[in-house]
């Protein structure tokens, strides 16, 4: 019988949820590394069995975790002890080293200055579609690293600082990349979102990008709403089937573009808020999309205190609000942009994870909901693995 | 033998209890200490000191024998209570506020 196990990365540890494919009854393990911020968690789709986690502290800095047996038992990649030491007697152990390539460089500053780069977290890893021991990072300050040895090193893929990189200026929040994208079709193609940058894509395998933010306007955010970087996306989302179509939260405003980038155009319809921050698309369905509205950007809580996911069947434009399940008053968390999965059973399954702690899980493609769990740390990143 | 004690994080990054044991030839500098410190568990680079410039990491503090030597140069030569393994050399997070 199928299974799900669901990644939770938070606040203070990870956990793991695991279930049947029916989805009504969960066992919970975990925390992992309590008392760490698990900014992310991904199993690779060639062998599921392989996870990365993004483990990072202000005190103590990055670690990155491997599990090879679906989550049971971890290590820092390269911490076996014929890893550790290298030919002139010193410690090899790396796997947490990300330093960027060549002249560090700058980008703009919140004063207008120009910056050094330093590096503060990964927010998100990508595993290759293809190989267990390829995944990319998404760092703040803003770059993208890969590794080829499953975690032991990582390397930086500097050509996409080259985008107009001295013109990014962080946000509040940080200037992270959250977003990665892998193109199932074509093994050159990938794009990637930064907050307080924009989306960008590579067609040659990371060594050249560009800016793909024509469409996006940022009037209350950019003295250029129509700037060519600096928006502030906040994620993107992909059906495998269609790899040319994405979908975006930006900061304000839902939208799609149908040409891989070149030209976005507005499909917020009539969401009650266009501000949010995940965005996610049905495993079967790919016009059907999922968003989580959310009130301005300064109050960062679901519009009325209802919690409500919106789904669009339609590919934007025409949401419904689906609120089964979901508490509709006095309800003020936050959704963040890496919160949101979707299974691959039948029907599709839907989750995410809030600032308050609780990971909800529809396993009718939106129509109902229930907690899985209520009281986590807060909710950083979601993911799903769908095993046979 | 120098004996460091490392924050709880730490500690169980690289799977210890109690206090770590190192034996550093003369002279027992700040620098020696963290050498050996990565050294014996790699585990910990980068977790106190930036990989690449060395630095101290911005909330670390080193102490021993009630001073804070956080602001110390690396070669600075270390009380002879830590050298001769008296008084532990501290690593610590240092405090949120709050």
């Amino acid at each position: 019988m199928s299974q799900v196990r669901v990644l939770v990365g938070t606040k203070k540890g990870a956990f793991i949820l695991n279930a049947d494919g029916s989805r009504e009854n969960w066992d919970v393990s975990g925390p992992l590394f309590a008392g760490w911020e698990i900014y992310h968690l991904k199993g690779s789709p060639v062998d599921p069995n392989r996870i990365y986690a993004s483990q990072t502290s202000g005190w103590f800095g990055q670690i990155i975790q491997r599990s090879d047996d679906g989550g049971q038992t971890w290590a820092p990649p390269g911490t076996k002890p014929e890893d550790l030491m290298g030919a002139d007697g010193m410690p090899k152990g790396v796997s947490n080293m990300f330093a960027y390539e060549g002249e560090v460089g700058t980008h703009k500053f919140y004063d207008g200055t120009q910056h050094p780069w330093e590096f503060k977290r990964i927010w998100h890893i990508e595993p290759s579609l293809t190989d267990p021991d390829v995944a990319f990072a998404g760092a703040e300050d803003a770059a993208l690293f890969k590794t080829a040895d499953a975690g032991k090193t990582w390397k930086e893929l500097p050509g996409l600082r080259g985008a107009k990189g001295h013109l990014w200026q962080p946000g509040a929040g940080g200037m992270g990349l959250h977003t990665i994208i892998l193109d199932p079709t074509n093994d050159r193609r990938m794009y990637i979102a930064i907050s307080a940058a924009g989306a960008f894509r590579t067609d040659d395998g990371g060594i050249n990008w560009r800016p793909i933010n024509r469409g996006l306007k940022s009037p209350y955010e950019l003295p250029d709403p129509d700037a060519e970087v600096g928006h502030c996306v906040h994620r993107i989302a992909m059906h495998p089937s269609r790899p040319g179509v994405l979908f975006m939260q930006k900061h304000w405003d839902v939208l799609r573009t149908d040409n891989a980038g070149d030209q976005w155009t507005e499909v917020s319809g009539n969401l009650p808020s266009d501000f949010g921050f995940p965005i996610d698309v049905h495993a079967h369905e790919p016009e059907t999309i999922y968003v989580v509205p959310i009130k301005s950007d300064s109050e960062h809580f679901p519009p009325d205190g209802k919690l409500r996911v919106y789904r669009s069947k339609t590919g934007g434009n025409e949401w419904e609000g689906l609120t089964k399940g979901l508490p509709q008053k006095d309800c003020y968390v936050n959704v963040l942009r890496d919160s949101m999965a979707v299974d691959s059973l039948e029907p599709c399954g839907v989750y995410f994870g809030t600032t308050g702690g609780q990971v909800y899980c529809s396993p009718d493609g939106g129509d109902s909901w229930s907690p899985i769990v209520r009281d986590l740390p807060p909710v950083l990143s979601v993911e799903v693995q769908t095993l046979q | 033998m120098i004996r460091v004690a490392l924050p709880f994080h730490l500690r169980k990054l690289a799977g210890l209890e109690g206090e770590l044991n190192l034996q550093i030839p003369e002279p027992v500098t700040i620098g020696a200490i963290l050498d050996a410190i990565e050294l014996k568990h790699p585990v910990l680079r980068g977790t106190i000191r930036d990989h690449v410039s060395l630095k101290r990491r911005p909330f670390i503090r080193f102490f021993a024998c009630k001073e804070d030597l956080s602001l110390e140069p690396y070669d600075t030569l270390l009380p002879k209570a830590v050298a001769s393994g008296v008084e532990p050399f501290l690593v610590v997070g240092a405090m949120a506020g709050g």
